[in-house]
């Protein structure tokens, strides 16, 4: 089928318009349909569309049967900057730091799905990240020795196991020293 | 002025100097998205927030102080800047598109002269520490932009969370905060229609293909950046291997299918590239679309040695020049639309005989 306007491209926009009982068919190109301004492929829908929107998305489909389950969930609110539970699930974003806490129990099932994991291994702050920097460096050692009793390389596994020891009573010490 | 300098002139180290594998591989860009334990995240930020964050930011342009490695830093508030010249920043890769258009009272950058490094602030999270390397070469971007991080982070407390790592105002980027992306030249794959089989793939492995300028924007000129998608679970050594391993079969598929054109295809490649470079040496008229498909054929004419006399610095040049922002700053006066194609295409002209004329 031909562009019903400019006669010369395929029609790829096709609709019905109904005014006063009138029913109109209209085929045409997307470009003739977009200088009629009958393209409005957005239908309504903010054309900024990003990852944002999605978010929102998964966000509502959180619980089975929607958010008419749990009244709780939408009244949750961050009690540092104040985010309602809503408000992150219309917008996507978070409002601060704390909000991850604040919303814990919806963030574990969202991140599972948008990140496939909910635990991080990398990265922690030298200064800030203290004792996790050090858990972490057990966890790491303790993956190695399991390798190398694998590898059956009894050395380095004897040494890591005494790094492991090592950190694991500076890690006591510390906790004791806060207390 | 050396301020006037950054939007007149290309100075970007990606640019000027060559890395690992470039005749695939434009630039190697690391992100670090962190924020701070004492603020709201920047889009609930009220403005005497906004305004008290900057001013403890501020001072991260002394972190180079005394230091080498880090460099020359310097301070710039977007809202001091014209559209324009906030444009110029994100044809140089150094701002995102979404922070060029931020009316935010806190929105600002961290840059250093060489253009390898830019702090975006508040963009979406407080702090976006970029670095940006020639070819291929994530390895030393990320010890860049890990140093970095190490410094912001011995004077300013991070959000930080044991289980979730470095929290973010999108919970896409939580964990490491970190997006790697490289910036490749397909031209090859194009051609042999295998591109769509390649980027398929890709989606495959957890890496998402975007435009040049990043998320949401579209790829022109057979570039495309391929980047990690997920940031929480595995390490930042992890999802910087698992990329350079995909971005190594892209660079020898890249390569076979460039040799395999060439090979079966000579008469007809070489009339596409020395077509391009026809008309890139001879119009009047040049729209940036037009430039980026022409400069894309010529670089592959460079790349397979068929066009001796030119070389990727020069390539890489064309491509910031010939965008609409930096055109009209490097002309130094406003263009009208007209005129900038008619601009463009006699900077193109007289870059490229240069060259031929100096050889």
């Amino acid at each position: 089928m031909v562009c019903q306007e400019c006669g010369k491209r395929p029609a790829t926009v096709h609709y019905t318009k109904i005014v006063n009982n009138q029913k109109t068919e209209y085929h045409m190109c997307e470009q003739c349909a977009r200088d009629k301004g009958e393209l409005d492929l957005s239908f309504g829908f903010d054309p900024g569309f990003s990852i944002h929107n999605l978010l929102a998305g998964l966000l509502d489909m959180e619980v089975p049967g929607g958010a008419m389950q749990s009244p709780s969930k939408q009244t949750t609110k961050c009690p540092t900057c104040g985010l309602s539970y809503s408000e992150f699930s219309r917008s996507g974003r978070l409002g601060c730091s704390d909000c991850y806490d604040a919303f814990a129990r919806q963030m574990e099932p969202l991140l599972r799905r948008i990140q496939g994991s909910t635990a991080h291994t990398g990265k922690v702050p030298e200064r800030t990240g203290g004792v996790v920097k050090l858990e972490q460096d057990i966890r790491k050692l303790t993956e190695e020795l399991q390798s190398a009793v694998d590898a059956e390389e009894f050395e380095k596994a004897a040494a890591l196991r005494d790094r492991i020891r090592e950190i694991k009573r500076e890690l006591e010490e510390g906790q004791g020293g806060q207390e | 002025m050396p301020r006037e300098q950054l939007f007149k002139e290309i100075r970007s180290k990606w640019v000027t100097s060559e890395g690992p594998s470039s005749d695939v591989v434009l630039t190697s860009r690391i992100r670090l998205a962190r924020n701070l334990r004492s603020h709201p995240f920047p889009h609930l930020m009220s403005e005497d927030q906004a305004k008290d964050l900057l001013s403890q930011l501020k001072d991260l342009v002394t972190l180079g102080t005394g230091r080498g490695d880090i460099g020359n830093l310097e301070f710039m508030p977007l809202s001091h800047l014209e559209p324009i010249d906030r444009q110029v920043l994100v044809e140089k890769h150094l701002i995102s598109p979404d922070l060029a258009r931020s009316r935010h009272p806190g929105a600002a950058v961290i840059m250093r002269d060489d253009e390898a490094v830019s702090i975006m602030i508040n963009e979406e999270d407080h702090l976006r520490i970029q670095c940006l390397y020639p070819g291929l070469q994530l390895e030393e971007c990320w010890k860049l932009a890990n140093k970095l991080d190490d410094i912001v982070e011995s004077k300013l407390d991070y959000a930080f969370d044991q289980n979730r790592g470095y929290l973010t105002a999108c919970p896409t980027n939580v964990g490491t905060g970190l997006r790697a992306s490289v910036m490749v030249h397909l031209p090859g794959l194009v051609m042999t229609q295998q591109i769509g089989r390649v980027l398929a793939a890709i989606s495959q492995v957890g890496l998402v293909v975007r435009g040049l300028y990043g998320e949401g924007t579209e790829s022109s000129g057979n570039i495309f950046q391929i980047s990690n998608q997920i940031t929480l679970g595995p390490s930042e050594s992890e999802i910087m291997h698992n990329l350079v391993a995909v971005i190594k079969q892209i660079v020898e598929q890249e390569r076979a299918s460039r040799q395999a054109l060439f090979k079966s295809n000579r008469v007809a490649l070489e009339d596409r590239v020395f077509r391009s470079w026809g008309l890139l040496t001879n119009v009047r008229l040049l729209t940036s679309q037009e430039a980026m498909k022409l400069l894309s054929d010529v670089r592959l004419g460079y790349d397979l040695k068929l066009i001796p006399n030119i070389n990727h610095r020069t390539l890489n040049e064309l491509l910031v020049l010939t965008q609409p922002a930096m055109l009209q700053r490097y002309s130094q006066n406003k263009l009208a639309d007209g005129e900038r194609d008619y601009r463009r295409a006699e900077l193109v002209r007289q870059c490229l005989q240069q060259l031929e004329g100096g050889k």
